[in-house]
């Protein structure tokens, strides 16, 4: 239970294509995040998946059940919004309970006052009662319930808007950038509570963000997309290692990686600035974007065929490390390293240094933005 | 500095005391003659309420009451005549039943076609929505008549359908209610569709409740409306008194056999105007606070 593939989704808004022949294949009880920049489709697909929009060609299968003709709210899915969404006009504890008392009374039950006249009601009630109750209690709301979402922080809304999705029990949760409107603290904080909810419930979660952190640190695999295409779906360890092309590079990674222009000549060595790489390229005689992560750039006093010069021209402290901004000799590049602060600290801007590379960590591309190899050999 | 500072707001304030000297005027005028003589309003003495002497009111007695009867003080008599020569509560109830008809209607027609044309996508919804903006253009007056002749050909002059159905559709509400939905967020929509309601259980359970203020904000444009809306009741309600509406009910008090008399008129037009006063008290409260948005974001 809760296994979902995307079968070739298009999406068009008119003239505009905002979804390119996705396939995505959802593990049951995996953490997927869903993760791009603002624009590139990754909340229209997962409006697609919820059935709160209807794809333009493709399928959608719900743990091997083909769902493109089935209602949002009958995919047994629950979603988590980005603007927590609850009802302004009724307490937590209803906020709750209503999708439990849409799913589980028929019609007729909901009626006012003659409803409570059907003989099954009342059970009904209590086990609807005990899903809010045991909800509450695993978020830590239970003396919120008698308050209007309007009364509430931040945080405890978007704990509300988690339990109205928890208590249908699901088989997959989709968030919508649930943290974006928090503050960073709180975020910060969330990000692990969220985590461990996903490993006590053993749910599938489908969660759209644009922040790459949130995905780096809460996904078992995260699908980098781009303007419509998926890019890369692969664990967020592999995506950050090995990703597969120049625009996934610069997506994941805080800092940026930098990126050198450089070229292979006709044995596949690699050359930039004035180093020349060890490994050799597997395409030979092109002209390359050389990705060097700046934790992959150590400033040194030594000056060997490993190191060149660079000016810095910004100095940013973060306490446990400092990302300095400089400038190469040449002008052409202006990169980011980070140094350890107790190395560092006599550094101001202006300084002259010398900036080594740690061996084994490029990463190439071509003229296109596309992984180009090295040679194993 | 803080003097400066006063004559500087003060002057502001004075012109909207005038103002609001001006406004009330009527009103002070109003409530004054229900409380006077005939004398103290013709020779336009006695301040507010006049000396409230004993005497006895000769209208009355020609009416053919009893001398006794007619010997009170002014306020007694004024208010006292207003009720017994028409039937006051009966016009009052007739404009409660009417306006809260049209009201509880306009709304069943307003919200779902103002949720429509603000949050589901169809072909033609924005023609549709400049048909709407058109349709405020339109004057009442200029369309009594047709209306008046399709409602004589159904045979409805002289009922209360009469006073209700062709106010029934209020574009203005529409128009009102479509600019409130589209502040609303989609998300709230969309959860409400996650967590399984159907389309109009989100207009009747989740958009009414938001839209109260709004709702409060047409509730008071509409009654008041129909509640002092002369002409309509006065073309289509012909000869039945039993279906006068408070306007046409005080139109009783002008003129005829005796010599108008201003005491008696004024206190049922305070009558039919203190119901809509005492309603906008107790809306203000809800209209003013109303349930914000402020769980949303």
């Amino acid at each position: 239970m809760g296994t979902i593939s995307l079968k070739n989704i298009s999406k068009s808004f008119g003239s505009t294509q905002v979804l390119k022949d996705l396939n995505v294949d959802i593990i049951e009880g995996e953490f997927l995040t869903l993760v791009g920049p603002s624009g590139c489709g990754k909340s229209t697909l997962l409006r697609i998946i919820a059935g709160l929009e209807q794809q333009t060609s493709g399928d959608v299968l719900i743990d091997n059940k083909n769902v493109n003709r089935i209602r949002a709210s009958e995919r047994d899915l629950a979603m988590v919004f980005q603007s927590y969404a609850l009802y302004p006009h009724l307490t937590v504890r209803r906020n709750l309970e209503t999708p439990l008392r849409l799913r589980d009374y028929s019609t007729f039950e909901r009626l006012p006052l003659i409803g409570n006249l059907s003989p099954n009601k009342k059970q009904k009630t209590e086990s609807i009662n005990q899903l809010v109750s045991k909800t509450s209690e695993t978020l830590k709301i239970s003396e919120l319930l008698d308050r209007k979402p309007g009364q509430l922080s931040g945080g405890q809304r978007q704990r509300v808007a988690l339990g109205r999705a928890m208590v249908r029990e699901p088989v997959a949760f989709l968030m919508d950038e649930p943290l974006s409107n928090l503050d960073a603290a709180l975020r910060v904080h969330m990000r692990s509570e969220l985590s461990e909810l996903h490993n006590s419930l053993k749910t599938t979660f489908v969660y759209v963000t644009h922040d790459q952190a949130e995905a780096l640190t809460m996904s078992s695999r995260m699908a980098v997309m781009i303007d419509g295409n998926l890019l890369q779906l692969d664990t967020p360890q592999e995506v950050y290692d090995n990703p597969s092309s120049l625009s996934v590079a610069q997506f994941v990674g805080s800092p940026k990686i930098n990126i050198f222009r450089g070229s292979s000549d006709s044995s596949g060595a690699v050359s930039l600035l004035n180093l020349t790489l060890k490994r050799k390229s597997s395409e030979t005689n092109l002209e390359l974007n050389i990705g060097i992560r700046p934790e992959h750039l150590e400033i040194t006093n030594q000056s060997d065929e490993n190191t060149f010069s660079a000016t810095v021209s910004y100095r940013e402290n973060l306490g446990s490390d400092i990302f300095f901004h400089v400038n190469t000799e040449d002008g052409m590049n202006r990169i980011i390293v980070r140094g350890i602060p107790q190395l560092t600290h006599e550094i101001s801007s202006g300084s002259k240094v010398n900036i080594r590379r740690v061996s084994n960590k490029a990463l190439l591309f071509n003229k296109e933005g596309k992984r180009v190899q090295f040679n194993n050999a | 500095m803080q003097a400066k500072q006063y004559i500087g707001e003060s002057w502001k304030h004075g012109i909207l005391i005038v103002g609001a000297i001006l406004v009330l005027l009527p009103f002070y005028m109003m409530v004054s003659m229900s409380l006077k003589s005939q004398q103290e309003i013709q020779s336009i003495s006695g301040g507010l309420i006049g000396a409230q002497e004993v005497q006895t009111f000769p209208v009355c007695v020609k009416t053919g009451y009893s001398e006794e009867t007619c010997t009170t003080k002014p306020y007694i008599y004024n208010y006292w005549f207003a009720f017994e020569k028409a039937p006051i509560p009966r016009y009052l109830m007739n404009g409660v039943i009417v306006t809260l008809s049209i009201f509880i209607i306009q709304v069943l027609v307003a919200l779902p076609c103002a949720y429509a044309l603000a949050k589901l996508r169809f072909y033609g919804r924005e023609f549709v929505f400049s048909m709407v903006l058109f349709c405020l253009l339109i004057p009442v007056h200029g369309i009594a008549l047709p209306l008046y002749v399709m409602l004589a050909q159904a045979g409805l002059v002289d009922t209360y359908s009469a006073l209700i159905l062709p106010w029934t559709i209020s574009v203005f509400g529409i128009f009102l209610m479509r600019q409130f939905f589209m502040t609303v967020p989609d998300e709230l929509i969309d959860a409400a569709r996650m967590d399984g309601m159907g389309e109009y259980s989100i207009v009747w359970k989740v958009m009414l409740p938001t839209a109260i203020p709004a709702l409060l904000a047409f509730a008071i444009f509409s009654v008041v409306a129909h509640w002092n809306d002369y002409f309509w009741p006065r073309m289509v309600i012909t000869g039945n008194r039993d279906l006068f509406t408070p306007p046409l009910g005080i139109r009783e008090f002008r003129g005829g056999i005796d010599s108008d008399e201003f005491g008696p008129m004024m206190a049922s037009i305070v009558t039919v105007t203190v119901p809509l006063i005492v309603a906008f008290i107790i809306a203000q409260k809800r209209f003013i606070e109303g349930i914000t948005l402020t769980g949303m974001k």
